[in-house]
């Protein structure tokens, strides 16, 4: 069963996160490697380089800079590991770097969704 | 044996083995509704059959071999459910390659994977104790809404929300090894300890205690005890339960008034359950740091023991709160103590406790704030202080018993 894990970071703490190195994201990737449990994923830019589309009921398109104003939570990255169980994937969130101190790790079942071929 | 005999038998078995028969199914077929339904389907099997032929010498057998059966045919007409499971299966076995054996293949004990599943920190708190008491007490949902005070539809809805969460995000169905079982331990606690409470002091309505309810709590506590033997919180849970228990006969009058603790008749106390609560004290309390359920039986305990309130071994309930407060640093604890300190050195020691927690909003809303309050000032012959206490805490009481034990101290109060 797959799970996404969202790092999460609160917005005050800007590009300071929460204190764990790029040295730790890399041990933390190589576990889940060999372990064989890691399906994908990718750390995110700063929230400064993100755009917000929208498109209204007539068609027309919203593009502005940044996020809504009161995002409180920050996306820094995810990655979907395939595990037997919430159990083992709460195990893997826990360990990761993104779980100490003020970051906090959300994890989310996949929704597998079967397509007749 | 006549039918209603028989019948009356079938129920009492089902009771017994319900959470026993569902732990079974759904360790092997590892779907909680599947084992609800196939479970159901052999009780009123049972129904219809034991009446005729007679309640089965092992009726636990029958009962599993029965709902098995049933639910290898509907896994046999439903192929997607048959292969929902079988990656369900295929899957359990990567995460726990070595399944123990069991002593007895026809009838194995998997109620503690169950529990841990109930209760699994994944799932809302409020939810926890309605689930054990649906999956592991057997109490169908209208008895579990009945149990929590909440309309029927209220808590069949959060029963299938906690139950789809279960399969949606697959909250195993597991023992947590034993790195795990330290913090995995106390939410199962915590979901059987939140049924004895709302037995114990309903949080409204017109009765304070629904003793048949704290005894539910009290059967799961048994049950957790023999299958987690050498977990001394789970002794300390149950002797807790037991001590607290015993003195459910004295707790009411005859009216139906809440009678406390210093007015209680003794000798009503169940001294048998008495008996038993002490000795699982000792066994929680033997060995390196004892945990919060442990020591709460202990102050149960020398509450118990005491002949009156006078003669208490206040001392040692003051450093028994001192001991949970330090792992439970919580206000109601603190309270507590204040009330036990209170007993020991005068309300007036008691009362400068109370004042330092006047700002904490964790026990805004907590009537037993005020209304220890308004005793100490009683006692200490501040009564227009005492009465404006007395109605902070009538504010805010649930239960009629409660809110009449205040009303007759307000009366003394306000007295001419």
């Amino acid at each position: 069963m797959k799970y996404m894990l969202l790092f999460m970071s609160p917005a005050s703490d800007g590009e300071a996160g929460n204190g764990c190195t790029f040295e730790d994201w890399v041990r933390y990737d190589r576990e889940m490697k060999d372990a064989g449990i890691w399906v994908s994923g990718h750390p995110l830019q700063d929230l400064t380089t993100c755009t917000t589309v929208q498109v209204g009921p007539d068609g027309e398109r919203t593009i502005t800079d940044g996020p809504f104003a009161e995002t409180r939570e920050v996306l820094g990255g995810y990655d979907i590991i395939d595990v037997p169980n919430l159990d083992v994937a709460l195990e893997w969130a826990a360990r990761s770097p993104g779980a100490i101190a003020s970051g906090s790790v959300q994890v989310r079942p996949v929704a597998e969704i079967e397509v007749e071929v | 044996m006549t039918g209603a005999e028989a019948t009356a038998g079938v129920e009492a078995v089902f009771r017994e083995e319900h959470g026993r028969l569902l732990a079974s199914l759904v360790h092997r077929f590892g779907d909680l509704d599947l084992a609800e339904e196939v479970a159901s389907e052999a009780i009123e099997a049972a129904l219809t059959h034991w009446p005729v032929d007679g309640v089965p010498s092992r009726p636990g057998a029958w009962l599993l071999t029965t709902a098995r059966r049933r639910a290898v045919d509907r896994l046999r007409r439903d192929r997607v459910l048959a292969t929902r499971l079988a990656v369900l299966q295929a899957e359990a076995e990567r995460a726990d390659p070595a399944p123990p054996a069991d002593a007895d293949p026809d009838l194995p004990d998997d109620r503690l994977a169950l529990f841990f599943t109930c209760a699994h920190p994944a799932l809302p708190a409020q939810d926890r104790g309605a689930l054990t008491l649906r999956f592991l007490a057997g109490l169908t949902t209208a008895e579990v809404a009945r149990a929590f005070l909440v309309p029927h539809a209220t808590m069949a809805q959060r029963l299938v929300r906690a139950k789809r969460k279960i399969r949606d995000a697959r909250i195993p169905f597991r023992v947590p090894g034993a790195d795990e079982l330290p913090g995995r331990l106390p939410t199962v606690l915590q979901a059987v300890y939140s049924v004895f409470t709302e037995g114990y002091a309903a949080s409204s309505g017109p009765e304070l205690q629904r003793t048949d309810l704290a005894d539910e709590a009290i059967r799961l506590a048994r049950i957790l005890r023999r299958l987690l033997p050498g977990e001394r919180e789970v002794a300390g849970l149950l002797g807790l339960l037991l001590l607290v228990h015993a003195r459910r006969a004295a707790r009411t009058g005859p009216d139906g008034a809440v009678v406390l603790l210093d007015d209680q008749d003794r000798a009503l106390w169940d001294h048998e359950m008495i008996d038993e609560g002490r000795a699982l004290v000792l066994v929680a309390l033997t060995g390196p740091t004892p945990g919060p359920y442990g020591v709460q039986a202990a102050i149960a305990a020398l509450h118990d023991e005491a002949a009156d309130v006078a003669s208490t071994d206040w001392p040692q309930v003051v450093a028994l709160y001192d001991v949970l407060l330090g792992m439970v640093p919580s206000p109601v604890v603190a309270l507590n103590r204040a009330a036990a300190v209170a007993m020991r050195d005068g309300p007036d020691a008691g009362l400068a406790l109370l004042d330092g927690l006047a700002d904490d909003p964790r026990l805004r809303g907590y009537h037993l704030y005020p209304a220890t309050r308004a005793d100490l000032l009683r006692r200490l012959g501040r009564l227009d202080e005492a009465a404006t206490a007395y109605r902070e805490a009538l504010a805010l009481v649930g239960t009629e018993p409660e809110r009449a034990h205040l009303l007759r101290w307000l009366a003394s109060v306000t007295e001419d």
